[in-house]
């Protein structure tokens, strides 16, 4: 046992444990009880838990939508939605799934591990990150409130200029958009920047990089590209904004603005958003297969050194989206060369993931069913992603429902599979229930299976020649079958999502007792009670070993002497996690919540008119000034060790 | 204070919603209105063409295709007068506007009656008033995408890829 | 596997059938595409087969049970020499596969014949105007969704946007080319194959995106050659009194605003030309095929089968429909 020095103040130590210390801290880390403290929380699990809800629910709006699109494509000239609706609602699809579920739920469940996993008390910024989960909200409902209205964008996910420029869209949609983009963007960003903070100071000490758990490593480097990929979109929607609403022209090719910009800016953004999405859920099958195979992933660094070379490469390959738009084709040659190279990373991740389980002793509860069913999958789709990197192939099949298939192939196989993984794995962490583990097997096989049906036949109406983005095709040229199969399997996946949900919601109120570490996991998040208090860890956890539960099984060593009469966490240094500095960590506060309704007030009606920028500015740095308000200074720095 | 600021927001959201239903509805044959008479104020399409989005970019397009800028140029006038000012000749309200249109006017203005479709002079003559401004600016575009009129020069003529890729020669079959 | 063989079963199904198949391979550079996409589909099966043949052989090796306790790293040193050769294998086929790749593309790009047929294509939503360039102005053809070729003859075609970015793509005899208001584009194609094929719209270009077809026709150069000189003929004067009200219809009323008929007063230029219309496989862009009661549906209201075309819905009465719809089906 550490302890930490200082003045003769209330610390947990030897002479403050057990109840008595659980008492003290749980006064100083609650929340006040009702509406006010639930607004004004800045308690990482609480927002956390409230960020993987919220995208779950788009997730399910997003999914109604799917099933909207496969019901009209289920016949040929079909009558059910007319062309106007159905691209507002492919758009909605597309923007929903990328902004509102998929990069926000990664980040949402990173929010609510990371502190756990590195052994720590709550989130670095927590108001940024409170902040950060109003505005998500806000722009989500933004953007389905303008849906409902028949305001929805209806210009593809990645709203090419100029079909969303001011000429060819008119009306408020694709302001709705652009300014949903921003919204989602800062949330973003602001997360990673808390995220990278809380990564690099707060583990607990001897928890030197190179110990860190793998999903540690693949949030970092997700959070590092979140910080280098989004400013890009956000300068491409803020130019979109300013040609619909001021009237410049960057995007207007008749006053020396150019329709390709827009596509660069958006597909540096664009491609490095797969990775954003990616990343993380190889951080999940890492622990996943950690766990269930019982030994640690084989070759971490090999592992490590992939991800970091994913992260790179990742920002030199957005031009394999524009092999159609007839730039020089010698600078082809390096992006298809680029897009090859990338599956290099994640092929030596798959073959370390293999090789852990051929080592060890895999156990097939439902949350390594979906590592199995993700290798299955996701490889399917990077294999297609290697054909369409190739500019003969993909000249041909840009656009088709192949792109299709093989985008599904990678986002639900590679993303949401191991997502759905994760939150079986970590259910009993967050809720202290296990879910079912029957319902679980067959949920699992359902939306595997179901999967399958649905996209693999859109390879084959890709091949035939459908386009993607049609709202409705000819009799005749032999898409009839796949397209109904597809629809079919979309069902089945609708209905196994909804298994999932009821399964979450019987097994929150009857589900097991889960107990503190019920998979017998290796990480420091498994250290302490399901759910874990709202202090997260009675002493801080100290660390000497990349597994530490399995190698000081039953006595972890801890670090004492932080107050426990004021919120206070341990930093330690950047590389080896030694004991550093104190750090008070703030209370919770309304302010987060009004300055994202002064931010959300003013960029809803900047869309009506430019002086609401500068109105609107007024309120917004009212509520951080009162946010940002100096402090009492408490009681003088303290050295951490004498 | 939570409370009034969500009050506040409510306010703001059902403010704008309401008036967005007219403004982004996207009618394509005109609805079954009675005939308007000609020069008279008070046509109920009046305001339901001008504010609507929609409406007005398709005008944005007549405008074009019926050569309107020929004469008129993008409202500052040439041959014919400005349709950015503010003074009309034969009145500036929609119904005269689409009186204008249909009827023709003395000294060039031509009848486009039979040529248009009662829809597509609505449309036109709705967005000929944006260009004085006079519609919700809710409803406007920004700016149209050929201010200008001219052929695009980013790229006047494409250069041959044998030039820019050596191996193409070499790998050509031949 | 499972999945794959079918897959390939339906590639081998689906290739050399269908008018719009991207492995049609009825264009020069279509063939180069079946055999590269070959090559990418075996070595990329190759590869799948044996990440699952791992994978199936590491998960059934050993079963875990509950009571397991966790094990320590060590014992891998084979795998790590393994992994090693796993990263090189993967990096030589992707390398193989690049270069194949490049060939291939290299060998179909470039090439602009000289006595290649030289055609304009622009995009407009949601229809393609089709000019045949000849250096001598009067024998240039305009028309439109439709693009009759010499089998075995070059074709160069210049794209342009009128309005929103479209992208041209015809699968049986090429690839795609992005049409981008801005910039001109190009690409070249020589059809090997008589047929009747049928291109679209492939880049997402607004409300009807999906009624936006491309009838393409490869024929052989004698019947091309009568094709266009057909084309070439103004169109003929109405010879039935129902004609006569048709003709006398469009030449005074909506109709000619938009529309060209050559030979005649009609000179709209912002809608497809319809100087050989009855000659053309569909109407509206792929929206219906060719006949009399679809142009009756047509003309009756654009708006009921492609809402939101440009085309308006005018309300003709039922003699002035029968007219307009006897005098287009003489303009052959």
């Amino acid at each position: 046992m550490t302890v930490l020095s200082g003045k003769e103040l209330p610390r947990d130590g030897v002479k403050l444990s057990g109840e008595a210390l659980h008492y003290r801290l749980d006064k100083t880390w609650s929340r006040q009880p009702g509406l006010w403290g639930w607004l004004s929380t800045v308690d990482h699990k609480e927002i956390g838990r409230r960020y993987i809800i919220t995208a779950m629910i788009f997730l399910a709006l997003g999914g109604l939508l799917a099933l909207a699109m496969r019901m009209q494509l289920a016949r040929p000239e079909s009558g059910l939605i007319d062309p106007d609706r159905y691209n507002q609602i492919f758009t909605m699809h597309g923007t929903t799934m990328m902004f509102l579920f998929a990069v926000p739920v990664m980040e949402a469940v990173a929010v609510y591990l990371i502190p756990l996993m590195l052994g720590t008390r709550n989130i670095a910024f927590p108001r940024l990150n409170a902040f950060s989960y109003w505005i998500y909200l806000a722009g989500g409902i933004l953007l389905w409130v303008a849906f409902v209205l028949d305001i929805g964008p209806d210009a593809g996910w990645f709203a090419y200029v100029p079909l969303s420029g001011p000429e060819y869209s008119p009306g408020k949609r694709t302001d709705v958009w652009a300014q949903m983009v921003t919204f989602t963007e800062i949330a973003a960003l602001a997360v990673a920047v808390e995220l990278v903070a809380t990564i690099f100071k707060q583990r607990a000490p001897g928890m030197t990089l190179a110990r860190m758990p793998l999903y540690v490593w693949a949030i970092l480097i997700t959070a590092f590209m979140v910080i280098f990929s989004m400013p890009a979109v956000t300068l491409a929607s803020s130019f979109l904004l300013a040609d619909r609403l001021v009237g410049t022209q960057f995007f207007n090719p008749f006053e020396r603005g150019d329709a390709l910009l827009w596509q660069h800016l958006f597909w540096f953004f664009g491609h490095p958003e797969v990775y954003i999405i990616f990343l993380p859920a190889t951080g999940f099958v890492s622990q996943l297969t950690e766990t269930f195979c019982r030994r640690p992933v084989f070759a971490y660094s090999a592992v490590v050194i992939a991800l970091v070379s994913n992260g790179i490469l990742a920002f030199g390959l957005w031009v394999h989206h524009m092999f159609a738009t007839g730039l020089p084709r010698l600078g082809y040659s390096f992006y298809t060369a680029a897009s090859m190279a990338v599956s290099i990373p994640t092929a030596i991740q798959i073959f370390c993931w293999i090789t852990t389980m051929w080592l060890g002793r895999p156990r097939f509860d439902t949350p390594f069913l979906y590592v199995i069913g993700f290798v299955v999958t996701f490889v399917i789709g990077g294999l297609t992603g290697v054909m369409i990197a190739s500019v003969p192939l993909d000249l041909q099949l840009h656009d088709t429902y192949f792109i299709v298939a093989h985008f599904h192939y990678v986002l639900i196989g590679g993303a949401v599979f191991p997502l759905l993984g994760a939150l079986t794995y970590w259910f009993p962490k967050i809720t202290g229930r296990m879910m079912s583990e029957v319902i679980g097997k067959v949920n699992f096989w359902m939306i595997f299976l179901g999967f399958q049906i649905a996209f693999f036949p859109m390879h084959i109406s890709g091949i035939m020649g459908m386009p993607r983005r049609v709202y409705t095709y000819p009799a005749g040229l032999g898409w009839e079958t796949t397209n109904l199969i597809s629809t079919v399997g979309a069902f089945v996946v609708a209905l196994a999502v909804l298994l999932f949900v009821l399964n979450a919601v019987t097994s929150l109120f009857r589900g097991r007792i889960a107990g503190p570490n019920p998979w017998d996991a290796a990480g420091l998040e498994w250290a302490t009670s399901s759910p874990p208090p709202a202090y997260n860890f009675a002493h801080i956890p100290l660390v000497s070993s990349r597994t530490p539960l399995w190698d000081e099984r039953g006595h972890l060593p801890v670090v004492t002497g932080l107050r426990v009469d004021d919120r206070e966490l341990l930093l330690t240094s950047v590389l080896d996690a030694r004991p550093d500095v104190r750090e008070p960590s703030p209370l919770p506060t309304i302010w987060p919540l009004l300055a994202a309704l002064a931010t959300t007030a003013m960029f809803v009606s900047s869309m009506f008119t430019p002086w609401a920028v500068v109105i609107g500015s007024l309120p917004v740095a009212a509520a951080l000034i009162f946010w940002f308000w100096p402090k009492e200074p408490g009681l003088p720095p303290e050295p951490v060790i004498e | 204070m939570s409370s009034r600021f969500r009050a506040v927001s409510a306010a703001l959201i059902a403010m704008v919603a309401l008036p967005s239903c007219d403004r982004e509805t996207r009618e394509n044959r005109g609805k079954p209105l009675p005939e308007s008479v000609p020069g008279i104020v008070g046509d109920p399409r009046a305001a339901e063409y001008e504010g609507n989005a929609f409406h007005i970019a398709q005008g944005q397009r007549y405008y074009v295709w019926m050569n309107c800028n020929g004469c008129h140029a993008h409202g500052g006038g040439g041959m014919g007068p400005p349709l950015m000012d503010a003074e009309w000749r034969y009145g500036g309200s929609m119904e005269q506007i689409v009186d204008t249109i249909r009827e023709g006017r003395p000294n060039g203005m031509p009848s486009f009656d039979q040529k248009l479709s009662e829809q597509q002079m609505w449309q036109l003559a709705a967005f000929v008033r944006t260009l004085s401004a006079q519609p919700r600016q809710d409803a406007l575009p920004g700016r149209a995408d050929e201010m200008s009129n001219i052929e695009p020069r980013t790229l006047d003529e494409r250069r041959p890829v044998e030039r820019t890729s050596p191996a193409a020669d070499q790998a050509r079959p031949r | 596997m499972r999945r794959l063989l079918p897959g390939l079963a339906a590639v081998a199904l689906v290739a050399c059938e269908g008018r719009q198949s991207v492995t049609g391979g009825d264009g020069l550079h279509s063939g180069q595409f079946n055999s590269l996409f070959l090559i990418f589909l075996l070595v990329t099966a190759f590869f799948y087969l044996l990440v699952i043949a791992f994978l199936v052989a590491a998960v059934v090796r050993r079963r875990g049970r509950a009571e397991d306790r966790p094990e320590k790293s060590g014992g891998e040193g084979g795998f790590r020499l393994i992994l090693i050769g796993w990263v090189a294998l993967v990096a030589l086929g992707l390398t193989g596969l690049t270069a194949a790749s490049y060939f291939s593309d290299a060998a179909a790009g470039g090439a602009r014949p000289a006595n290649a047929i030289r055609i304009a294509v622009t995009a407009n939503q949601w229809w393609w105007d089709v000019r045949y360039l000849d250096p001598v102005p009067a024998n240039t053809i305009r028309t439109a969704n439709e693009l009759h070729l010499p089998v075995g003859v070059p074709v160069h075609i210049q794209l342009k946007s009128n309005d929103v970015i479209h992208s041209f793509w015809v699968p049986n005899l090429a690839g795609k080319q992005d049409l981008i208001p801005g910039r001109i584009t190009d690409i070249t194609l020589i059809p090997r194959k008589e047929g009747l094929y049928r291109g679209q719209c492939a880049e997402f270009c607004g409300l009807q995106h999906a009624h936006m077809a491309l009838d393409v026709t490869v024929e052989p150069m004698e019947t091309f050659e009568a094709w266009r000189r057909s084309q070439l003929r103004p169109a003929p004067p109405p010879a039935t009194p129902l004609a006569v009200t048709g003709y006398n219809y469009i030449m005074t009323q909506e109709c000619s605003a938009c529309h060209n008929i050559s030979g005649t007063p009609a000179s709209g230029q912002v809608a497809p030309d319809l100087t050989h219309i009855a000659s053309r496989r569909s109407i509206g862009a792929g929206t219906f095929p060719m006949s009399r009661g679809h142009l009756y549906a047509w003309i009756a209201d654009p708006q009921s089968a492609k809402p939101g075309n440009h085309m308006p819905y005018v309300g003709l009465e039922p003699h002035e429909l029968h007219g307009v719809v006897a005098y287009l089906e003489t303009l052959k």
